[in-house]
């Protein structure tokens, strides 16, 4: 049987490669996109590594509401990228630097 | 067979009335403004104005209502929840107001600027009044969401676009961050349930501790990110800069009131028997966010980078009454940030109504002369600078005394005396555009253009500082009173 620290170790991993992800990425806003939702995923793993091992069901249905909510918040991202590619041409980080001061 | 041994009892819809007919009158509004034609969307306007006057109506009769806790317990019914809606409320109303002349002079939608604006009101509602993890989490992210839509709205503009991206990079980052602290924190006490939480760690075995603590950064991270507290406030200044200015005029008031809301809820409710850790961490960021905003925002030409500066200077003064860590001091820091939304909701509307006349109003120097341009404007645009600067008679120096004073009780002077020397530091810069305003030749002679109702709803912003600043009894006590 796996341990609970087990489980936890990989959330944190995958937390921390995905914060690292976001920090580090200069050259691609999909990354971004996929950084923001690894660590969702993160999260979740913790949720439903807790809920098994303390035998709660609400850990789980929260699982289910921030899969939902990351749904609708990638749409969202994906929606904003399509308009910053429109209008720039570009989807580097690197680009993202007229806001400044 | 018995298919629900629990029967879910049925909640108490009164309870959430407010919600129920926002919701519902938003996808009436979402409906109607599809198939009216675009030269009578004055009609999609109207309803929207309408149904917060409903909404608000609704709030202030339900006002002194008991606190009840209803839905198994998620949602709950009290004085700050009551008190922090009516104020959102009503921010949004005036939001709206000042936005419909700009909105129609840039050409930006009007009804869907209206529709994001509720469902993300819906979601300030719904975060405030959470007794839950899951709909705390719910309603953060229906209040970042559509704010995030709204930045992006200008959808020919590149820096809006920019703007928009980064504010949803920072926002899906610290709800992730806010989550993983819930996440162990429902770990060590296995339950999603504010009260239940409060219980759990209050009689935690000294092994957990390490876990809390961990997960009690995660929170107060997630927190300080939401409300743009150094240091997590990079995305502060370049989405106020960035977005239209009817977009920056609702993000710079209501949401930073939820907030605090949510500070509650996760703080003072959840994590009660953790207020000297807590307390630690907000001392940290409070002392930060003051110098670093009220020193920053001297260097800057924009008067929306200005603004958005002290947006985070007068985020370090709230916590200052958040981290008292008593009622006292819970009851200033929610009357400083109900005055501050008001004060940020005037001083973003003269921006807005000046863009009114063709020109988007940016720098201060496009503030010279207001005086003889449009000398009322200028008065109250001056009142407003002056109350966040401080000043007395008006509403933001009692609000400051009201934070300083809880300061004191708890035995934390020199955290007070360095709130006070940096109050002063900042008064700089709000008399610099004053003198702007007054001292200097305009370039452009024309007087200003607006509306007449947005001339009356700035006259009562305007003036609301001046009477909450020499009556602030009232508001005072029901601040107070609602802990």
């Amino acid at each position: 049987m796996i341990s609970l620290s087990s489980y936890l170790i990989l959330g944190a991993v995958l937390f921390g490669l995905s914060i690292a992800g976001i920090v580090l990425n200069r050259r691609n806003i999909i990354t971004l996109l996929m950084c923001v939702e690894l660590m969702l995923l993160a999260v979740n793993t913790n949720f439903i590594a807790f809920a098994h091992y303390l035998n709660d069901i609400a850990g789980e249905v929260f699982v289910f509401f921030i899969l939902t909510v990351a749904a609708a918040e990638t749409a969202i991202g994906l929606a904003i990228i399509v308009l910053v590619y429109r209008n720039r041409n570009t989807i580097d980080v690197a680009a993202l630097d007229s806001l400044k001061g | 067979m018995v298919f629900f041994p629990n029967p879910i009892p049925v909640p108490q819809l009164s309870l959430v009335l407010p919600e129920i007919v926002l919701l519902a009158l938003t996808c009436v509004v979402l409906l109607t403004d599809l198939f009216i034609p675009a030269r009578s969307k004055i009609i999609s306007y109207l309803l929207v104005q309408a149904s917060l006057i409903a909404v608000a109506v609704i709030l202030i009769l339900q006002f002194h209502w008991p606190t009840t806790y209803t839905f198994s317990d998620m949602f709950v019914f009290d004085k700050i929840g009551s008190l922090m809606k009516i104020f959102m409320v009503g921010v949004v109303f005036f939001v709206f107001l000042y936005s419909r002349g700009y909105l129609r002079q840039t050409r930006l939608p009007q009804g869907e600027m209206y529709v994001l604006g509720m469902l993300s009101l819906l979601g300030m509602m719904v975060l405030v009044s959470a007794n839950n993890f899951i709909p705390l989490y719910l309603g953060l992210e229906l209040l970042s969401l559509p704010m995030t839509a709204m930045v992006a709205m200008n959808r020919g503009s590149g820096i809006a676009a920019e703007a928009a991206i980064k504010l949803f990079v920072m926002s899906a980052l610290a709800s992730a961050i806010l989550l993983y602290g819930l996440s162990l924190l429902y770990g060590t006490t296995k339950s999603l349930d504010i009260n239940q939480v409060a219980q759990a760690v209050a009689t935690m075995p000294n092994s957990q501790y390490p876990v809390v603590i961990l997960s009690l950064v995660f929170v107060v991270i997630g927190f300080a990110f939401k409300i743009g507290a150094v240091p997590f406030h990079m995305w502060v200044p370049d989405i106020y800069a960035g977005s239209p200015n009817s977009v920056v005029l609702f993000v710079s008031a209501a949401p930073k009131i939820a907030g605090l809301g949510m500070a509650i809820r996760l703080l003072v409710q959840a994590l009660p028997s953790m207020n000297i850790e807590w307390q630690a961490l907000l001392i940290v960021i409070a002392i930060l966010s003051i110098a670093l905003g009220n020193l920053v925002a001297i260097a800057q030409r924009s008067f929306k980078r200005m603004l958005a500066y002290s947006s985070i200077a007068h985020m370090g003064y709230m916590l200052l009454g958040l981290l008292a860590a008593n009622p006292t001091g819970y009851g200033a820091a929610l009357f400083y940030i109900l005055v501050y939304s008001i004060m940020a909701l005037g001083s973003f509307a003269v921006i807005v109504l000046m863009s009114n006349s063709g020109i988007e109003i940016e720098n201060i120097s496009d503030l010279q002369g207001l005086n003889s341009r449009d000398p009322w404007l200028a008065f109250l645009l001056m009142m407003l600078l002056f109350s966040m600067a401080g000043i007395p008679p008006l509403a933001g120096f009692f609000a400051k005394i009201g934070v300083l004073e809880a300061l004191i009780g708890v035995h934390l002077v020199w955290l007070a005396a360095y709130a006070l020397i940096f109050a002063i530091v900042g008064s700089y810069y709000y008399i610099r555009v004053v003198k702007v305003m007054y001292f200097e030749e305009p370039k452009i002679t024309d007087p200003i253009q607006y509306s007449m109702e947005a001339r009356l709803a700035m006259s009562v912003n305007g003036l609301a500082v001046l009477v909450l600043g020499i009556f602030p009894g009232v508001l005072f006590t029901l601040c107070q009173r609602a802990f």
